[in-house]
């Protein structure tokens, strides 16, 4: 019998003895993380090829600064001022000088070398873990100089996705409509820009009123709502080529439109005697599939990213409330169940969360809430805004904000703004005109 | 009539006899024996050594000067050997003990509160009974007693110690350490396992000898992506800590540690 308790003891005490202790860590800070972005080191014969090109000083400095640029905007990186480097963009690109770097609290840093090679512009650059002392990442690129900007949106994007752990959004565009002129006689223009504001360009004249675009998640074609003879009609525009035709020709209005995931069909409103009903329309055979019908106000539809759900409001309920149905149109559940009205619902590119318009006591939200309408957070709030997209990683909204008017019908303005999921990185995005309608594209390059 | 004297007698006889039995038990309060109380006599200095406020400063520096003279003669400096409280404290501890008077710039009647708001691990080496022997006036019997109590708890909780984890204020300050080096990165998938398992090998400064992801191939599943991001940051964390706030005692129980890091909490939110 004592035999028995003493194998016993010996069987347990060893496990007492060596269990190794465990500590759980299950919370950690949101601070931004500090980043050291290194000017890319380039040698005198390339800037000076750069020069001539580009008409730009320092195109490795230039470089650096929007990736610098892109990191703060995300409001998830801090990148240090360059005036506390220690070392010289040359070495630090070959062997950077941990002690030096860690000296200033950089936990990242960002390093590169840019040459002029075969009339084209060659970009290397490395991302090394200070603490760590380690060689996270290192990628060359070699594009035409003009893509210089592109560039810098693109090593941002690698940065991103490398210390985060999921795609970046920097080489993006944004579609919008341009806004110039009183209130009363506005001129409305498509336009498009980088994500950062640069390289903007009209893509209609300004002529028609321009309403609602919308990116294709999968290519560079772009749908928005355009009047033709004082009837909004849905258009197709491929950007690339500037072709634009008319999408179905529908006795009645035809608004909101919105391309399914696969960028195969658009999926819109269509009014006539007072109701308006959910429409589909294959883009290659241009057949029209009708989704709901009831007596209500349904439109703003959004498909869910894997296609086989469709968010949409209706009034149905007796007010304006989210809704959210199989892609067949079936099985509608309403979602929204908060004080106020919902509006433009917008499924997340990854799928977890809609993004939504809401107007209760005069002002103006926007907000997320889950699939099934649980969690809802309402992230900003303002006199007047709407029209959340969401940037292609799910991790960025743009909207547009407008302004009160004066007695005398002064002081408004439309402007673009973005906001992450956390509700505390909202930034205003420049443009040169007042803007409106935002619309993020899918990554340029993947 | 006999028969009636003889009940009369009966009844008287049995009315003597409880009174004779009662009355003494009604007469005498319950017996209230006080808690017993050991007290141990302590032979007290001719002097005391409690610094009075006023005079703390100028015994200090009688003692500092003292010390400094002392200090090159002892070898190694730091171990005190403990003395019973009943023993009479030697010039040498003396001065030690008014040299942790000094650091802590107290009035000694304070020592025993300050020590309870401190962690256990703490509160052995802090608290010695042979300090509070020699501190304590003649009318402090008590209190020396108690805080011979006190040190005895710890005794065993140290004993204890190198066999169990760390006690929950421990573990508290080491969380609370990482927590603040953590940088979460916020783009995980928040329906995956996004737990990483670090172990460490410390040094008794709380500085790392060596670090181990223990699922480490995971880093490279096609899929898991993610974890090589969540690793990549944990270690980011351990390292920016270093050195980690581990106890001042029993290295042996946490000279090997594991850390768990778990991003679910703060991702679902």
């Amino acid at each position: 019998m004592n035999l028995r308790y003493l194998v016993l003891l010996l069987i347990l005490l060893p496990i007492k003895v060596f269990a190794v202790i465990e500590v759980d860590i299950t919370r950690g800070n949101l601070n931004p993380l500090p980043v050291a972005v290194s000017p890319l080191s380039i040698d005198e014969k390339s800037k000076n090829s750069f020069k001539k090109i580009l008409k730009k000083e320092n195109i490795g400095e230039e470089i650096s600064v929007i990736v610098e640029n892109n990191l703060k905007q995300s409001g998830l990186f801090n990148p240090l001022n360059k005036d506390a480097f220690l070392q010289k963009p040359d070495i630090a690109n070959l062997k950077p000088r941990f002690e030096d770097w860690n000296l200033i609290k950089a936990q990242i840093l960002i390093t590169g070398k840019v040459t002029f090679v075969d009339e084209n512009l060659r970009v290397e650059f490395r991302l090394w873990d200070v603490l760590a002392g380690k060689e996270m990442m290192a990628l060359a690129f070699t594009t035409v100089p003009s893509n210089w900007r592109r560039v810098g949106h693109i090593i941002t994007d690698k940065v991103y996705e490398t210390l985060t752990g999921e795609k970046g959004y920097f080489d993006t565009r944004i579609i919008y409509v341009s806004e110039e002129g009183p209130k009363t006689n506005r001129i409305k223009k498509l336009a498009i820009m980088d994500q950062d504001g640069f390289n903007n360009k009209y893509l209609t004249l300004g002529n028609e009123l321009v309403l609602t675009p919308r990116f294709s998640p999968t290519n560079q074609m772009v749908t928005y709502l355009s009047y033709f003879r004082n009837l909004p009609r849905v258009y197709l525009l491929d950007i690339e080529t500037g072709k634009q035709e008319v999408v179905g020709d529908f006795p009645g209005m035809t608004f909101a439109p919105r391309f399914s995931p696969d960028g195969k069909k658009i999926i819109m409103s269509f009014a006539k005697d007072g109701k308006s009903d959910i429409y589909t329309m294959d883009l290659e055979n241009r057949i029209v599939e009708r989704i709901t019908n009831h007596p209500s106000i349904d439109t703003s539809p959004s498909y869910s990213p894997n296609g086989k759900y469709i968010t949409f409001n209706s009034d149905r309920s007796g007010h304006q409330q989210i809704y959210v149905m199989n892609s067949n149109g079936k099985n509608a559940k309403r979602i929204s169940f908060g004080n106020g009205i919902y509006g433009t619902p917008v499924w997340s590119p990854r799928g977890d969360l809609i993004a939504f318009t809401k107007l209760h006591k005069g002002k103006f939200y926007i907000g997320v809430m889950r699939a099934d309408g649980s969690g809802e957070r309402l992230l900003t709030e303002n006199f007047y805004q709407e029209a959340p997209s969401w940037s292609p990683n799910g991790r960025v909204l743009i909207f547009y904000r407008e302004t009160k008017t004066n007695s005398k019908g002064e002081g408004f303005s439309a402007k673009l703004w973005s906001i992450d999921l956390t509700g505390y990185n909202e930034r205003m995005v420049e443009t040169t005109t007042d803007a409106s309608d935002p619309s993020w594209s899918s990554l340029l390059s993947n | 009539m006999n028969r009636n004297i003889i009940i009369s007698f009966g009844l008287h006889t049995l009315l003597v006899i409880i009174t004779a039995m009662s009355l003494p038990f009604l007469a005498k309060k319950p017996i209230d024996l006080p808690p017993i109380v050991s007290v141990e006599l302590i032979q007290i200095t001719d002097k005391t050594n409690i610094p009075f406020a006023p005079k703390a400063k100028k015994i200090i520096e009688k003692v500092k000067e003292k010390e400094k003279k002392l200090v090159s003669e002892q070898a190694p400096p730091k171990k005190i050997k403990k003395i019973k409280p009943d023993a009479v404290p030697l010039p040498d501890d003396k001065i030690d003990k008014i040299k942790k008077i000094k650091d802590k710039k107290q009035n000694p009647e304070k020592v025993e509160t300050d020590v309870k708001q401190i962690s256990e691990f703490e509160k052995k080496e802090l608290f010695d009974s042979s300090d509070i022997a020699a501190l304590i006036d003649k009318s402090k019997v008590e209190s020396s007693q108690t805080t011979k109590k006190l040190d005895k708890i710890t005794q065993n909780q140290d004993k204890e110690a190198n066999f169990l984890g760390l006690t929950l204020s421990e573990e508290d300050a080491l969380k609370a350490q990482i927590f603040g080096c953590w940088s979460i990165p916020l783009g995980l998938p928040y329906n995956e396992n996004l737990l990483v398992r670090i172990k460490l090998q410390l040094k008794p400064d709380g500085s790392i000898i060596r670090t181990e992801i223990l699922d480490h191939a995971r880093m490279n599943k096609p899929g898991q992506k993610f974890y090589k991001v969540l690793a990549e940051s944990a270690l980011r964390a351990i390292k920016l800590c270093q050195p980690l706030r581990v106890p001042s005692k029993g290295y042996e129980r946490w000279k090997e540690l594991q850390l768990n890091f778990d991003a679910r909490e703060m991702l679902e939110g």
